[in-house]
């Protein structure tokens, strides 16, 4: 029964029918009676104050139901939105926190910020009144450029953070490291840009509200990953209504990649709003509206140095970067560029001196957080940059210098310097598998076959590792976090024999309904079609801290599990008294109670309707129901590992660059459903390789207008960019959590930027190109091609 | 300007009153209450609201309501000849774990139906690749999408449709 | 998008007088460009004149060694069109190649050589192919019709009918893509029709154009080594994030040799 649907089983997703069928419930979807709709007037400015706002006229619009303004939520005492991560600096004092109005009251401070909300019968109505509210900013200059940000002279974006620092952080013992540095053999140096991203899920942000003035009741249904922390911080710190009293609903939601995290203006607004206008209120944005004002990913300047010694044995690395916050705050930007990134400065080599220098700066651009691997994928690329870089100056392979320095599988677990300790892995078999699939013996021949055809074709490593299923909440804690990082679950079984499995985690793509459902219809034995994964509902769900650093199955899956183990505990007495045997004696398997060396036995079904219809029950010793919450912490991060081998042509006449062949092997411990997993592994690649070789966001440097802003400029990955890609797996189980499983979500987008841009520099050598910048858009290596051509001639 | 406006949609007979500027996609949506066609964009490129109007795919972002009259318009949720009975192309995309979030299906599914018949069921993979740009997909990867319209395309023909 | 009032004619007739003397007034032919515009509120009709009624706007004929198109007529259609492709492939072709598989559904010739895109494809197979752009008051040649960005030599009220494409000796369409958009960066349409050669360039610059030097050094001898080392000046050439002015020049000559690479096979 289970063997088709339980652990390591292909099932097809019980989501897919009614997102097949187009009967999918998304935010905007959401038929909601006399309904309302809000549109957000923002700063068409960079940087401006706000002389004035005149609505009057606006507010005689046809259709209009109310106009709000930051006044208005300053009055009603509507708190800023808030950054959940407190991180020190290196002096010990904790970053600089500028308020976050949820509408610009004086200063606006980046295109998109949002300056009123004017709520009408219809969208167009909206946006029609909205067109007529009078404002009157005078403009200021605008701190765009990063590079530049945290210069003396940059223009200030807020008062609370004097030359533009929100903290000067540091990692490891810097005087050791350059102790290091002047003994080395060799030293690689360089000089790169982790592009800046727009997420791009492609259902746009969205929220409605309703409230109900009979109970007091608020809810919020919004695009969010992860409801109970965004209630939680709209009860806690924003809005003030009681947790009890605000019901938020995250019903299936049109992917997120870490842009849906976060608390934002538009749902804070609408929620507070809901109560005042007396109706429901819906907001969609447009997608215009999303790539101003959804969380930006990336946007590093970073300068590493290696030091090798003569055997290219890794001595020490150096790490300084400037880390964009954009204008304000968003929830937990501050931990991606130190947490999440500097921490993973190892990656998979034995590296034993790290120093990292991360200066957060605030410039007037969208807020800046965590998207899709956030951190580790800016780790990868310095390590794995610079690895491939000295393999070129030291005349190595690459593979044979990673292989050199990789962490032993006999060291684990592992002590890194920069804090963390890797709990299992094996490397050197993952690179090895990773070779053979993508022929790597073969390819001078084909760089050879493809000279004679004018393309220069070049292959690139990355052998990357992660830290995720965020995460041990004492170590979270300790370094600033605000929440716990648990996760919660309940199994739910009715009296007739299906189960509902409640989770705290999210799906929005990651098809928990049916990976969860596949663990417990193998822990317990029950049909998979007999069980339902509820997720995303404040009211009906434990708390739960939500789905982003591939967590759900690694901490929310864990918590099933212990769950599960709950049920059987409690299945065991029920059946003991049934059976008159002792509760040592029973056991369970395949879905059944068990007298070990008897006939006796009680399904699992029957001892749960006896719990529910406990005639013949010991009522004395244990409650009736079948129903068991379990809430689980992790022990540690999970650590994902693997290596990907990318083979790129690039055609010299114009620049562009074609990825010929992409080969990813991975270790993600124990897998619950391989082609589940897979495509986990392709959107992420594909991610990755957006930002290698397309997605740019750009912000004029003088006017900080989003150049950008729609998918005329920005470059998003299309099925004819990217070929069909070859996977393999290699597993160590994860030693901590009861499913040995690690996470296996953002592997693809945190290794695949480094693994093309080493195929891009390798396919470049031999013009004498070592730096292009990524994303290596035609243009760019076009215009890289022709600087050293100009260079020669010179 | 309040128009009326009728069509087939489905196979059944609608019809409505439309401001001169609905869209298809909003007649669809919020006066048929039709949800399963999708908004992803405002620049007509990212496909999610892709129908088919009297045999053609257009995406229905791009279209007002009043030049659908006298239309026969096909949607994601006219598809399937019932819930245990799907579409070729669906039951590829279900096989081939061709979505995730599921934001992106219907228009893929509309435009992949579309792509295989203006093909005569003879697709590559590059074919494949080359026909899916007016359509994007944040969570795939287009791997198994590109697996799904393959498979889809024989299915599609054994079964006449 | 604003609102509006919304007609459809029946006929030409009907439309052209629906259009007089309404100052904003707009035709629409696919509207795959107008919509966009007004759901960006960046126009603001009063009326919008739908052509999608007036059948006898739609349709491709062969007439003689031409091929004459109606300005309805769907980018698919010409695309997989038997006449265009059997006298003038390249034209197929190019039509194949804007947009995408739902844009050519709607997408009209006639409202793509009307609206003079700088980035569109049709104006440069117009200009190569040394077109007649027929209207409901007349004809225009296909040399000067395109005046600059979105701009042509349609008069108030004028509205294009027909376009008709001499078939050539040898043509083909190479077109470098913006990354994001998809529309042509710099797209290169090469005709050669006896001993007169015509290089069309869409894209790089505010408008269609030709480059004389090529079409001199091609009618002499119509291979891509006539024009190796021929530079374009990136003078007036537009520039954006995805390709410099010098870029564009640039891949002028790289499409326009594989143009004529494509038009010799």
């Amino acid at each position: 029964m289970t063997a088709a649907t339980g652990i390591g089983a292909r099932v097809k997703r019980k989501e897919d029918l009614r997102f097949l069928t187009g009967t999918g419930r998304y935010v905007d979807d959401l038929p909601l009676a006399r309904a309302t709709y809000a549109y957000f007037l923002r700063s068409p400015h960079a940087h401006a104050t706000i002389k004035s706002i005149d609505a009057a006229a606006a507010e005689k619009m046809p259709g209009v139901v109310a106009i709000f303004t930051g006044k208005d939520l300053a009055e009603a005492k509507v708190g800023g939105l808030i950054c959940g991560w407190v991180v020190k600096d290196k002096h010990g004092q904790p970053h600089k926190a500028p308020a976050h109005p949820v509408l610009a009251a004086d200063t606006v401070r980046y295109v998109g910020d949002p300056v009123a909300m004017v709520v009408a019968n219809s969208h167009d109505e909206a946006k029609d009144a909205a067109e007529k509210i009078k404002v009157d900013y005078e403009v200021k200059p605008a701190n765009v450029d990063l590079a530049k940000a945290l210069d003396n002279g940059a223009p200030q974006v807020h008062a609370e953070a004097p030359g533009n620092l929100i903290y000067d952080w540091e990692l490891g013992v810097k005087a050791d490291v350059d102790a290091a540095f002047a003994k080395a053999a060799h030293v690689t140096r360089i000089d790169i840009v982790n592009n800046r991203l727009i997420p791009n899920a492609m259902e746009p942000r969205a929220a409605a509200a309703e409230y109900d003035k009979g109970t007091g009741q608020y809810t919020l249904w919004s695009t969010s990953q992860n409801p109970h922390v965004l209630r939680l911080i709209l009860s806690a710190f924003v809005l003030g209504i009681p947790e009890h009293k605000l019901r938020v609903i995250a019903p299936d939601v049109g992917g997120g990649f870490g842009s849906k995290i976060f608390c934002y203006n538009e749902e804070t607004a609408v929620c507070w709003a809901a109560s005042r206008v007396g109706r429901p209120i819906k907001w969609t944005a447009e997608r215009s509206e999303s790539f101003m004002t959804d969380a930006h990913g990336r946007d590093h300047v970073t300068h590493a140095e290696l030091a090798l010694d003569k055997e290219g044995k890794f001595l020490a690395l150096k790490v300084d970067t400037i880390a964009n916050m954009g204008a304000y705050l968003s929830t937990f930007s501050t931990a991606v560029p130190t947490y999440l990134y500097a921490t993973l400065l190892a990656g998979q080599y034995t590296t034993p001196l790290i120093y990292a220098n991360v200066r957060a700066a605030v410039t007037h651009t969208a807020p800046v957080d965590a998207y899709r691997g956030a951190g580790r994928p800016e780790a990868t690329f310095v390590i794995e940059s610079i690895v491939s870089q000295a393999a070129k100056e030291l005349k190595m392979d690459p593979a044979e210098l990673r292989r050199k320095n990789f962490i032993p599988p006999t060291a684990f677990p592992y002590q890194t310097p920069v804090a963390l300790q890797y709990d299992s892995g094996n490397y050197p078999p993952i690179i090895d598998e990773a070779m053979k699939i993508a022929d790597y013996k073969g390819f001078e021949a084909r760089r050879a076959e493809a000279k004679s055809r004018g393309k220069l074709r070049g292959i690139g490593f990355s052998s990357y590792i992660e830290a995720c299923g965020l995460a041990p909440s004492q170590v979270i804690g300790q370094l600033g976090g605000g929440v716990g990082q648990w996760e919660s679950a309940q199994i739910r079984f009715n009296p007739t024999g299906n189960v509902q499995v409640l989770t705290g985690a999210h799906s929005h793509g990651q098809s928990h309904e049916t990976t969860f459902a596949q663990i417990v219809s193998d822990k317990l034995g029950v049909p998979i079609e007999n069980i339902e994964v509820v997720h995303g509902d404040t009211a009906t769900t434990p708390f739960g801290m939500g789905t982003y650093g591939s967590r759900s199955l690694a901490v929310g899956g864990s918590a099933i599990t212990k769950a599960a183990d709950k049920i059987i505990a409690k299945g065991k007495k029920i059946a003991a008294h049934l059976m008159e045997a002792s509760v040592d004696d029973v056991v369970f398997e395949n879905g059944t109670f068990k007298v070990a060396g008897t006939d006796k036995n009680v399904p699992l079904g029957q001892a749960v309707f006896a719990a529910y219809v406990p005639h013949n029950y010991p009522l004395a010793e244990i409650e009736p129901g079948m129903d068991e919450n379990a809430f689980y912490d992790p022990a540690n991060f999970v650590y994902p590992a693997g290596t990907q081998i990318c083979e790129v042509e690039i055609d010299p006449d114009t620049g562009e660059t074609q990825i010929v062949t992409f080969t990813a092997v991975d270790d993600f411990g124990n897998v619950i459903n391989p082609m589940i997993v897979e495509g986990q592994v392709h959107g992420g690649i594909v991610q990755g390789v957006g930002q290698a070789l397309l997605e740019n966001a750009v912000y004029d440097k003088e006017t900080g207008q989003l150049v950008s802003g729609s998918y005329m400029d920005y470059t998003m990955p299309r099925a004819d960019d990217v070929p069909s890609f070859k996977l393999g797996y290699k597993v160590t189980p994860c030693p901590h959590n009861p499913l040995g499983v690690k996470g296996c979500g953002e592997a693809g987008a945190i290794a695949a930027p480094a693994a093309v841009m080493n195929a891009v520099r390798d396919a470049l050598a031999p013009l004498g190109i070592a730096h292009v910048p990524m994303p290596a858009t035609p243009l760019n290596v076009w215009q890289t091609i022709q600087g050293v051509r100009r260079a020669a001639a010179e | 300007m309040t128009i009326s406006v009728a069509m087939t949609v489905n196979g059944k007979s609608v019809s409505g009153k439309v401001e001169a500027r609905t869209l298809l996609v909003q007649f669809l949506r919020e006066h048929l209450g039709m949800t399963g066609t999708h908004v992803g964009c405002d620049t007509s490129q990212c496909g999610a609201c892709v129908v088919d109007v009297d045999g053609r795919s257009v995406k229905s972002c791009t279209m007002l309501a009043v030049q659908a009259e006298g239309t026969k318009v096909t949607t994601i949720e006219g598809l399937a000849a019932s819930a245990d009975k799907l579409h070729p192309m669906q039951e590829a995309f279900r096989d081939n774990h061709a979505l995730q979030c599921g934001f992106c299906t219907p228009g893929m599914v509309m435009s992949a139906i579309d792509m295989v018949r203006r093909h005569n069921y003879q697709l590559d993979e590059t074919t494949v690749r080359h026909e899916l740009e007016g359509n994007l997909c944040r969570c795939t990867g287009y791997h198994n999408i590109v697996k799904a319209i393959l498979a889809a395309a024989p299915a599609m023909k054994a079964a006449g449709v | 998008m604003y609102d509006f009032a919304y007609h459809r004619p029946k006929s030409l007739a009907d439309a052209a007088n629906t259009l007089k003397g309404k100052d904003e007034a707009r035709p629409m032919a696919g509207g795959m460009t107008l919509i966009p515009t007004l759901k960006q509120r960046l126009a603001r009709p009063t009326d919008v004149v739908d052509l999608g009624g007036i059948k006898e706007l739609a349709g491709i004929k062969v007439e003689g060694s031409n091929v004459v198109i109606g300005a309805m007529t769907r980018h698919a259609d010409v695309a997989s069109s038997a006449d265009v492709k059997r006298v003038i492939p390249a034209l197929a072709e190019l039509a194949g190649m804007i947009g995408d598989p739902a844009v050519r559904n709607r997408g009209t010739i006639g409202g793509s050589v009307a609206n003079s895109d700088p980035a569109a494809d049709y104006p440069a197979a117009v200009v190569a192919l040394n077109a007649t752009v027929t209207t409901n008051t007349g004809k225009h040649a296909a040399d000067g019709f395109f005046k600059g960005l979105f701009e042509t030599a349609l008069g108030e009220g004028e509205l294009i009918t027909s376009i008709s494409f001499p078939k050539a000796d040898k043509a083909a369409y190479m077109k470098f893509r913006n990354p994001a958009s998809r529309y042509a960066m710099v797209g290169v349409f090469v005709a050669k029709t006896g001993d007169n050669v015509r290089v069309a360039v869409t894209g790089a610059g505010p408008s269609v154009f030709r480059v004389k030097a090529m079409e001199d050094a091609l009618a002499k001898n119509f291979t891509s080594a006539a024009i190796k080392d021929m530079k374009i000046p990136a003078n007036g050439l537009n520039s954006d994030i995805h390709g410099s002015a010098e870029y564009r020049a640039h891949l002028v000559g790289v499409m326009a040799r594989r143009a004529v690479d494509a038009a010799n096979k």
